[in-house]
């Protein structure tokens, strides 16, 4: 627990989360609540303004009715639980193999020199950490901030976002090469209309569906 | 190539609306109620005849796994666990399907749990991928709305439930067992095995877990018919398959693809061809960071298969091609993928918690050419005592990048650290 920043504020969930936490809890079999747990801690963090206090832990370990020390494995074991602060805006920067040949070290350098230190707040109350595989490697490379993923992105784009969310600005979520999803960047593609699919579709053989 | 009459995924793009509605004029959710009322032995004969190979990475036969469940229910209720936890560095196809194609995907849900007798289905989805989650509920209770999900799910009389559970942030739950225990609310750490979850899995009870994509083929396969989906692709490497297509090439992108096509057509056709030209091509990993990389003198008339690649002592895995043109300094982008091991080793099993500590560390050296030639052979034998050693593949998958590495790049490691030996000099 000495890695946890002690913060003295009697944590409670709100009205609108509790019956989240009790619809999370509902989709499990009766006296298997406990695997409700990683979604449990996840609607706490995101009331937390995004991190885990020793407080919320006990909580959350009444509220389960489970020992305190296996919510505290759950939110020591998995990645995306922050056990110290982090900004308003928090950047999660994926650097792994496929986002590094495309460029990630850009950003990289960009985050440290525009934010800081990784796993630190800064004044304007921004915070960035390197990630593991977003799982978006057709888009790379990749920056996560808080929910949204940012595709395709250049340090040019990101300076852009992190200028924007300074100034207080809306932010767009998705590629910045304007392309459709993982579609390729290539005018020459068809992309085939509602009608056309359907019409497709009819006309498949469908032997399954016969008697 | 692939004619549009033969592919699986029509909207993978999302050019159209995901919603119910879209998806009814697609052909999703066609007489769903004709193909339950064939019953399980004719879904789980017309999966098997269609050679579907899991497309989470193993590659293991679809309708033997599903045939391996018990025949009926006794006191333990029957589960589905679907695997979206997609975390395999190269690998975005599942993101594609939840968030596009999630009526194609709830559709296979169904059919999958009623042919093993579950009532019950669970999705778990990986933790980054917020709004995809949102996406797939969305397309969820539009289901349970329209009467396709719930009780008498499409007037079949079979009673089916599904809900989406979300991880946050652990590739190893993308282990089947990993994942299991990871859904009972506990650390995602592996099961020795057997037990195989097919007779004690989800709260010991017998689940069956499946890939995204191989569950979200099966509506087609079984309306289609086992034999269609058969003549696509090559004997034992049937149908079609998502390859996620990223790194140096011109245009990456995700496209879905006969099984069995040549790389060199894959990446000219779909992906804008490598980035400066075919010969500029150094290597490719071609199944996602698990599986060794290939160079370019073997990527000539390379058939993008399961066997294919097996012979190559790589894999198709994903089928996630992460392609690297000359100017990729390989020995690094290897060391990446062994930091990115180290990261996700569970720390369960000794070999794997201490040797991909150990191994990234070396191969960090190496990178930076601050090693010396004889540790390359010592690498290649600790990732030997690593090999097979573990619970689950994870010690393996952290082996063998290196390995190929190794095979088929030793002169760029040795020259960087003979190269060092005369900068020190």
């Amino acid at each position: 627990m000495s890695n946890i920043k002690k913060e003295n504020n009697d944590f409670c969930f709100s009205k609108e989360n509790l019956s989240l936490a009790e619809y999370e809890i509902n989709k499990y079999p009766k006296g298997r609540e406990g695997s409700a747990i990683i979604s449990i801690l996840w609607i706490a963090q995101k009331q937390n303004k995004g991190w885990l206090t020793p407080e919320i832990i006990n909580y959350i370990a009444k509220f389960l009715d489970l020992p305190q020390i296996r919510v505290m494995e759950i939110a020591t074991f998995y990645t995306m639980f922050n056990l110290i602060p982090v900004g308003a805006h928090h950047f999660q920067m994926c650097g792994t193999t496929p986002c590094m040949l495309s460029g990630s070290d850009e950003l990289k350098n960009l985050l440290y020199e525009e934010i800081g230190e990784q796993n630190s707040v800064s004044k304007d109350n921004l915070s960035w950490v390197e990630v593991e595989c977003l799982g978006a490697c057709c888009n790379a490379p990749i920056v996560q901030i808080n929910d949204d993923y940012y595709e395709d992105l250049n340090a040019t784009d990101l300076k852009n976002i992190i200028d924007d969310l300074r100034a207080g600005k809306e932010i767009r979520s998705g590629s910045y090469k304007d392309r459709l999803t993982s579609a390729p960047i290539d005018k020459n593609i068809k992309m085939l209309t509602q009608d056309e699919i359907e019409k497709i579709s009819k006309a498949r053989k469908k032997p399954g569906l016969g008697a | 190539m692939l004619k549009i009459e033969d592919k699986i995924f029509t909207n993978i793009y999302g050019n159209n609306s995901p919603n119910l509605e879209s998806a009814l004029r697609r052909g999703n959710w066609d007489n769903t109620k004709t193909l339950i009322l064939k019953g399980r032995d004719w879904i789980i004969d017309e999966m098997k005849a269609s050679g579907l190979r899991g497309r989470g990475g193993a590659g293991f036969p679809t309708g033997l796994k599903w045939s391996f469940m018990p025949k009926e229910v006794k006191d333990r209720p029957h589960y589905l666990v679907v695997n979206a936890d997609e975390s395999e560095p190269g690998t975005c196809k599942d993101r594609e399907i939840l968030r596009n194609e999630p009526h194609q995907f709830i559709e296979g849900c169904l059919l999958a749990s009623f042919a093993m007798n579950a009532h019950a289905c669970y999705v778990y989805v990986r933790g980054e991928y917020v709004n995809e989650r949102y996406s797939l509920q969305n397309a969820i209770n539009e289901a349970y709305n329209a009467g396709l999900v719930g009780k008498n799910a499409c007037q079949s009389g079979w009673d089916f439930d599904i809900y989406v559970h979300h991880g946050a942030g652990a590739y190893i739950c993308g282990e089947e067992t990993a994942l299991l225990e990871s859904l009972e609310g506990k650390k995602g750490m592996p099961r020795l095995k057997p037990p195989f979850p097919a007779n004690c899995g989800l709260y010991g009870c017998p689940t069956t877990v499946n890939n995204v994509e191989s569950i979200a083929v099966a509506p087609e396969i079984l309306r289609r018919g086992g034999g269609w989906f058969a003549s696509l692709g090559k004997p034992n490497n049937t149908g079609t398959k998502l390859f996620c297509i990223s790194g140096h090439v011109n245009t990456p992108c995700n496209v879905e693809e006969e099984m069995g096509i040549t790389l060199r057509e894959l990446l000219e056709k779909h992906a804008g061809g490598v980035r400066g030209g075919w010969d500029n091509l150094l290597a490719v990993i071609p199944g996602g960071s698990s599986v060794p990389c290939l160079p370019s003198d073997l990527c000539q008339n390379l058939s993008m298969d399961f066997d294919t690649l097996k012979e190559l002592q790589s894999g198709l895995g994903t089928a996630a091609v992460i392609v690297m043109d000359k100017s990729t300094d390989i020995v690094r982008a290897i060391a990446r993928l062994s930091y990115f091991y180290k990261h996700e080793s569970c720390g369960q099993c000794t070999p794997c918690r201490e040797g991909t500590g150990w191994m990234w560390r070396v191969m960090d050296r190496m990178a930076k050419g601050n090693a010396s030639v004889d540790e390359i052979d010592t690498l290649l034998q600790v990732t030997k005592q690593v090999e097979g050693h573990t619970i689950c593949a994870l010690g393996d998958a952290a082996a063998w990048p290196i390995q190929g590495l190794i095979r088929h790049f030793r002169h760029e490691i040795e020259d960087r650290q003979v190269q060092r030996v005369f900068d020190v000099n």
